[in-house]
């Protein structure tokens, strides 16, 4: 319980003083950050004028690593080190990985997930995604000249928990306070500016390097829903630069190549790719290493030709989507366009035709979802005064309970608004029972088996009871990340047993601060003057807080004794602000910050009644 | 205790202005998500959430006709889901398992026509049913009435998110 700053709408609580923050798209290929600059939002290029940084990390034996385009140029020459796409690693155990056999690198099974061997020792996906997230970071600080207050993370809307957690975390560990997780296709929309005034469905087709998204998202009143998403999760440009790529060893009639040659040719054929996205032909030349000169013309239309399968293939999701939300393609209202492949005129006129309208491109299509991103980041960080409109996010799958038989019992279906919080009630099923295990699931299948298991746990402490007798009461808590936390208690005696879990793929606080340590190579007592200076940021924000409040509303909220009580904490508190334990400023902030969790209710509660008292209902703008 | 309907300030009734709540409910939203508290402490965003997770509740009980119609009869001490009460018409039991007999041939057949009327019936089916939970709200019919009414919707609800499923496996 804390006390709450409230503001009145539009207004941020510090109004003069511009925070920096960020959108950032980590991306399976190309990560970019943004930020909203003069009004505008932009990409922030590096040193050398590049905005996409590449998603690869390589590792060197001194333990240290390289990131983005000098790490990418090596991948040859050191692929077992040079980790390449590692998104799709993020929460993810060593069953779920399809085609392991075909990577290069040396995997370690881990609980819940995947662990990556490396001349500088094992690494987790969150600690090669960190080193990117770092990165970016700096680059971003670099550029705007100061620290960052916090950054808005795109995921993908499919996204379970064990991603967003791992998403999370590998911001934790970059040293990012992360103000929100926020949908990759809800952030296209943002950055067309989707909002209030743009009431509809839109759908997001997003087709990039190696995987294809498409969703529906249904805007009204300032609230964005993902409806339906769906996919092909191994379709994307790199395919169409594969169907060039035979169709120039057809043409030359190639047969047998060389490495080197194959990945020249690999090269030209994407280039030729790109060429043909505003001319009508694309030359391509190139001379072997057995001397032989390859010298060919690729027309539009034989690429059209070549590539119509796999236009065909992005459809079929499409359709699969609408229906799932249960509309039709007339019913769409806009279809943005994300990602470089859909640069490819030939997929801009499929997708067209199949909406009937032209899809949006004017925005960089490797741009956009960082570029809205940014925009959330600016409201969330309270710089954006005015029209600032709400995004409610949903679940993106259901979440359950295992029951008897290896039953899934739902306990929030998919697509409830964010945040939200269900309780269920169970019972024991055995006289004297002391113990029951709770097994959480996410998914939409009713076999236990076929849906993703989150976290196990058990409740003890169930005094004796005969069977039925005891009532257990389990809450589910999904905050507006999508983050879920579990509790359960019993209720039937007012002995209270609870538990509350993070279920996550096994990353504890611990391990976390252990990384953290690890990869800023700072001794212990670092550690602790960091530590101390956050709490310290943090009490004092409290104090300033608590003083504000209690200026404005203390009078007519609270009685004297209750005043008092607050009051005599905040000296507290201050005192141990001027000293340098730790542990005293922590305590002296718990403790504030339970004292005035009634009074923080009250001015919610009495905040709430004034926005609704404020006006007459049927003067609500509707 | 501050009841959904007080939350919004709206009147405790069946027959709601979903436009009034839907206005109500982002002015609550607006005020409370922990969206306008991102940049501030832990702590207080924990409360934020809070509230805003009630309101969500609140919104979403209030939004479905269903949810409504149960919520108001709770707030009178009738839970017209208890687990323990399965008892139901025979004649309306006798429909539901012949309208399951025929989802299952019409699934295992793939006949998509057919379960377009299905749906078409069972839809229609549900639709005179909520008007009849209307009437009872309106002319403070009984609660057993309005139970049993609660009830065969249930059922008829679980029929159609079944239909659904069938479109899936079809195809």
């Amino acid at each position: 319980m804390a006390l709450l700053q409230i503001a009145e709408p539009g207004l941020s609580t510090a109004p003069h003083q511009h925070r920096l923050a960020v959108g950032i798209d980590l991306g399976t290929t190309n990560s970019l950050v943004a930020t909203v600059r003069n009004g505008v939002s932009v990409v922030l290029n590096d040193a050398r004028g590049h905005g996409l940084l590449p998603s690869v990390v390589r590792y060197h034996a001194d333990g240290a690593c390289t990131v983005g385009y000098p790490a990418q140029a090596r991948a040859a020459e050191d692929p077992h080190n040079t980790l390449i796409s590692v998104k799709r690693f993020m929460g993810r155990g060593l069953k779920d990985i399809p085609d392991l056999a075909t990577m290069p690198w040396q995997f370690v099974d881990a609980p819940g997930m995947v662990q990556i061997k490396t001349v500088a020792g094992v690494k987790s996906p969150v600690e090669v995604s960190a080193e990117i997230l770092k990165s970016l970071k700096a680059r971003a600080e670099a550029s705007l000249g100061g620290d960052l207050t916090g950054a808005v993370i795109t995921v993908p809307a499919y996204f379970d928990d064990a991603q967003r957690q791992a998403t999370k975390d590998a911001a934790r560990l970059a040293g990012l306070n992360v103000l929100r997780l926020l949908n990759e296709p809800t952030a296209a929309a943002i950055a067309y500016g989707l909002d209030n005034a743009s009431e509809g469905i839109y759908a997001v087709y997003d087709l990039g390097g190696g995987t294809f998204d498409i969703s529906i998202l249904k805007l009204t009143r300032g609230v964005f829903e993902v409806l339906a998403t769906n996919g092909d999760s191994a379709l994307g440009g790199d395919d169409f630069d594969r169907r060039v790529y035979c169709w120039i060893l057809d043409q030359a009639k190639l047969h047998t190549l060389s490495d080197h040659d194959k990945s020249l040719l690999m090269a030209r054929a994407r280039e030729a790719k790109e060429r043909l996205s505003d001319a009508p032909e694309a030359d391509i030349t190139a001379v072997l290493t057995t001397g032989e000169v390859i010298d060919l013309t690729l027309p539009e239309a034989t690429f059209n030709e070549i590539t119509a399968s796999l236009v065909t293939k992005t459809l079929l999701p499409t359709r699969k989507a609408l229906r799932d939300a249960g509309l039709a393609a007339g019913d769409v209202k806009g279809v943005v366009m994300v990602g470089g492949s859909t640069r490819i005129p030939r997929i801009q006129a499929a997708v067209g035709e199949f909406f009937g309208q032209t899809p949006l491109t004017n925005l960089d299509p490797d741009k956009v979802v960082a570029l809205g991103a940014a925009i959330q980041a600016n409201v969330l960080a309270g710089n954006k005064t005015g029209d600032d409109w709400l995004l409610l996010d949903v679940t993106p799958l259901s979440l359950g309970l295992e029951t008897m038989g290896g039953l899934t019992e739902k306990v929030i279906p998919r697509n409830t608004t964010l945040p939200t919080a269900r309780a269920q009630e169970f019972t024991t099923f055995k006289d004297g029972q002391t113990a029951m295990s709770i097994h959480v699931v996410q998914g939409e299948r009713e076999l236990v088996s076929d849906c993703r298991s989150l976290a196990r746990f058990e409740l003890r402490g169930i005094p004796p009871m005969v069977a039925g007798a005891a009532r257990i009461r389990v809450t589910f808590q999904v905050d507006a990340d999508g983050l879920l936390s579990v509790s359960a208690r019993e209720l039937g005696t007012g002995v209270e047993a609870a538990i509350a879990i993070k279920p996550s793929y096994g990353l504890t606080d611990d391990e976390i601060t252990r990384m953290l340590r690890e990869s800023y190579d700072h001794a212990e007592d670092d550690m602790t003057a960091r530590n101390l200076a956050e709490a310290r940021v943090d009490g004092q924000r409290l104090v300033e807080a608590t003083e504000a409040a209690l200026a404005e509303n203390g009078a007519s909220l609270l009685d004297p004794e209750e005043r008092a009580a607050i009051e005599l904490r905040i000296v507290t508190l201050k005192a141990a602000l001027a000293g340098s334990e730790l542990t005293a400023v922590k305590r002296a902030t718990d403790a504030l910050n339970h004292a005035t969790g009634d009074f923080a209710a009250r001015r919610m509660d009495a905040s709430v009644k004034r926005a609704l008292t404020g006006h007459r209902l049927d003067e609500l703008e509707i | 205790m501050q009841t959904h309907f007080d939350l919004f300030h709206l009147p405790a009734a069946f027959d709601l202005d979903v436009d009034r709540l839907e206005a109500a409910y982002k002015e609550v939203q607006g005020q409370v998500h922990p969206d306008r508290f991102a940049h501030a402490g832990d702590a207080e965003q924990r409360q934020a959430a809070q509230w805003a997770t009630r309101a969500n509740e609140a919104y979403q009980t209030l939004k479905s006709p269903f949810n409504r119609a149960c919520y108001l009869l709770e707030l009178r001490g009738v839970h017209a889901l208890d687990a323990r009460n399965t008892a139901m018409p025979p004649v309306f039991l006798m429909q539901q398992m012949e309208a399951r007999e025929t989802l299952a041939e019409v699934a295992a057949g793939a006949d998509l026509d057919a379960l377009e009327r299905l749906e078409r019936d069972a839809k229609t089916q549900a639709a005179a049913l909520m008007q009849e939970i209307a009437g009872l709200f309106q002319t403070h019919g009984n609660d057993a009435a309005l139970v049993e009414a609660l009830r065969k919707y249930r059922f008829l609800d679980k029929f159609l998110a079944d239909i659904g499923a069938a479109y899936d496996t079809i195809g």
